[in-house]
């Protein structure tokens, strides 16, 4: 699956200007489902981005674990969600030292987690890099209750808490890494437009 | 520029070249607070020349019963040090510009590294005792020749954080050591010489740090050179330079209005538009971006000069 181009949009969306490798600087480097191909594509440029690299990998159903393992990172490790990744990718960012490069790659909703956390954890938002790679699904906050809808496919959606039936906005915040969703229908009760599938 | 006179209340010799001046309001006025890295404005006036200089403040930030800076003589210098030096006594009433900060902590990071060269040591004893009070992880690097040049070391705290390099007794400063086991968050302040400055931002790029969290300060005086003419094209007006003047001082001394505020090349504020130029402007400040040096369309008067026929400015 190839790098996902966006349509231009609103500025506070986020923008994934894909992977550049920074050479052999210590590195954590988080992947998810195809986001493992950019991960190949990084170190076929510069094989050397692996020599000090802290590489974990969510498969979510594509299976490239394999191929990883074998570019030779310092570390290597595997976790079935973003949630059972966290507190190894926490302990990463806790040890890591400035000069470390962040490369994200994978869903929008993983990228925006990883983002957060790694901003809550000092790094400086130059030494993030991302490329998104597959689903183009959101996670989406909703606005009334606060409670997170995860791979949101359509617009508008129904909150999984609360039971709104809520507007997808390209409006994103960075500490909670996830999109604004506001209640379609407020000024007229049950009147919803039609649902749409979201682009990219 | 907001300005105000105050009393010179204490001035204490720190080193052979380094003395401490407090002024205070003279009816006992409490000043207005500032922030670690602000400086001040002094005026001085010398034999019919009006010299300001600014000096970073070393004094409590919260404490506005006075403030207090550290002059280093330079003998090679305009005078302005020297006046300090020569001229100032208990008691004196000076014109102290109100503080303004170009070099001030960011309050983002989660731990502040900073290092200092010689006389750079002054904005970082007003940050420290910020720092002391809000309560934030930090640590000090200062270098200097000789501990008897060392001047700063009657005012900096005894802390396991304060790490003192002197190069005379071989305990040099090791960037590479002191950037290479930062944890995520950190910003590093430099302030001293030129060389200093860059060797830290070469180290940072060496070692992976982003440009952003490496903040710094140039101590600048106005360098002196060849005497220069400029015409004023609003009324045609010859203003000549002097070797140990800067453009700034003449144009004051003219009489032309120039809005100012660090007079070392670093704020902006002084910013001129060149109307014609026939020559170089040798540009000294840490403003203008390299197109706009290239393009001979704008001077920072309180630092650059210039060489060639003619520079007419939009004044």
């Amino acid at each position: 699956m190839p790098r996902t181009e966006f349509s231009p949009s609103i500025t506070s969306r986020p923008v994934y200007p894909g992977l550049t490798p920074q050479g052999a600087t210590p590195a954590i480097m988080l992947a998810e489902g195809p986001g493992a191909e950019a991960i190949l594509d990084l170190a076929a440029l510069d094989a050397s981005v692996m020599d000090l690299a802290h590489l974990i990998y969510i498969p979510a159903g594509h299976d490239a674990g394999l191929r990883l393992a074998a570019l030779g990172a310092k570390m290597y490790r595997e976790a079935p969600s973003y949630a059972s990744a966290l507190e190894r990718y926490r302990k990463a960012l806790a040890d890591a030292r400035m000069g470390t490069t962040l490369y994200l790659a994978g869903s929008e909703g993983m990228i925006g987690q990883a983002v957060a956390e790694a901003l809550a954890a000092g790094l400086p938002p130059e030494a993030i890099q991302t490329e998104h790679r597959g689903t183009i699904a959101r996670r989406m906050q909703c606005v009334h209750c606060k409670g997170v809808t995860e791979n949101v496919t359509i617009d508008p959606f129904l909150c999984s808490h609360c039971g709104l039936t809520l507007f997808v906005r390209d409006h994103f915040s960075r500490r909670l890494g996830a999109f604004q969703g506001v209640c379609v229908d407020a000024e007229t009760p049950g009147i919803v437009p039609e649902v749409q599938e979201i682009k990219p | 520029m907001t300005s105000r006179l105050l009393r010179v209340s204490a001035i204490e010799t720190l080193s052979p070249l380094v003395t401490r001046f407090r002024f205070e309001d003279p009816e006992g006025a409490l000043l207005p607070l500032f922030s670690g890295g602000a400086h001040v404005v002094v005026e001085m006036p010398d034999a019919g020349v009006l010299r300001r200089n600014a000096y970073s403040l070393i004094s409590d930030p919260m404490d506005g019963s006075g403030y207090e800076i550290a002059v280093r003589r330079e003998d090679g210098g305009r005078g302005g040090s020297r006046f300090m030096h020569t001229k100032v006594a208990l008691g004196d009433l000076m014109r102290i510009s109100a503080p303004v900060n170009l070099f001030s902590l960011d309050l983002r990071a989660k731990k502040h590294v900073m290092i200092a060269g010689g006389i750079g040591i002054t904005p970082f004893l007003a940050q420290l005792k910020q720092l002391a009070r809000l309560q934030m992880p930090f640590e000090l690097h200062y270098a200097a020749r000789s501990r008897a040049e060392a001047a700063g070391l009657a005012l900096l705290p005894a802390s396991p954080q304060v790490h003192v390099h002197v190069s005379e007794e071989g305990n040099r400063m090791d960037l590479g050591a002191i950037l290479g086991s930062q944890p995520l968050g950190t910003h590093v302040y430099t302030c001293g010489p030129e060389g200093l400055i860059e060797a830290v931002a070469e180290t940072g790029a060496r070692l992976g740090w982003p440009k952003t969290v490496l903040h710094s300060e140039v101590f600048m005086a106005p360098p002196p050179g060849a005497p220069f003419d400029v015409t004023l094209a609003k009324t045609g007006k010859v203003v000549t330079v002097g070797p140990h003047q800067s453009l700034l001082e003449a144009l004051e001394q003219a009489e032309v209005e120039v809005e100012w505020m660090c007079r070392g090349g670093a704020c902006g504020r002084c910013e001129t538009g060149v109307h014609a130029c026939h020559g170089t402007i040798e540009h000294h400040d840490h403003w203008l971006s390299d197109d706009e040096r290239a393009s001979q369309t704008k001077i920072m008067p309180c630092v650059s000069r210039f060489t060639g026929e003619t520079l007419v400015l939009d004044l």
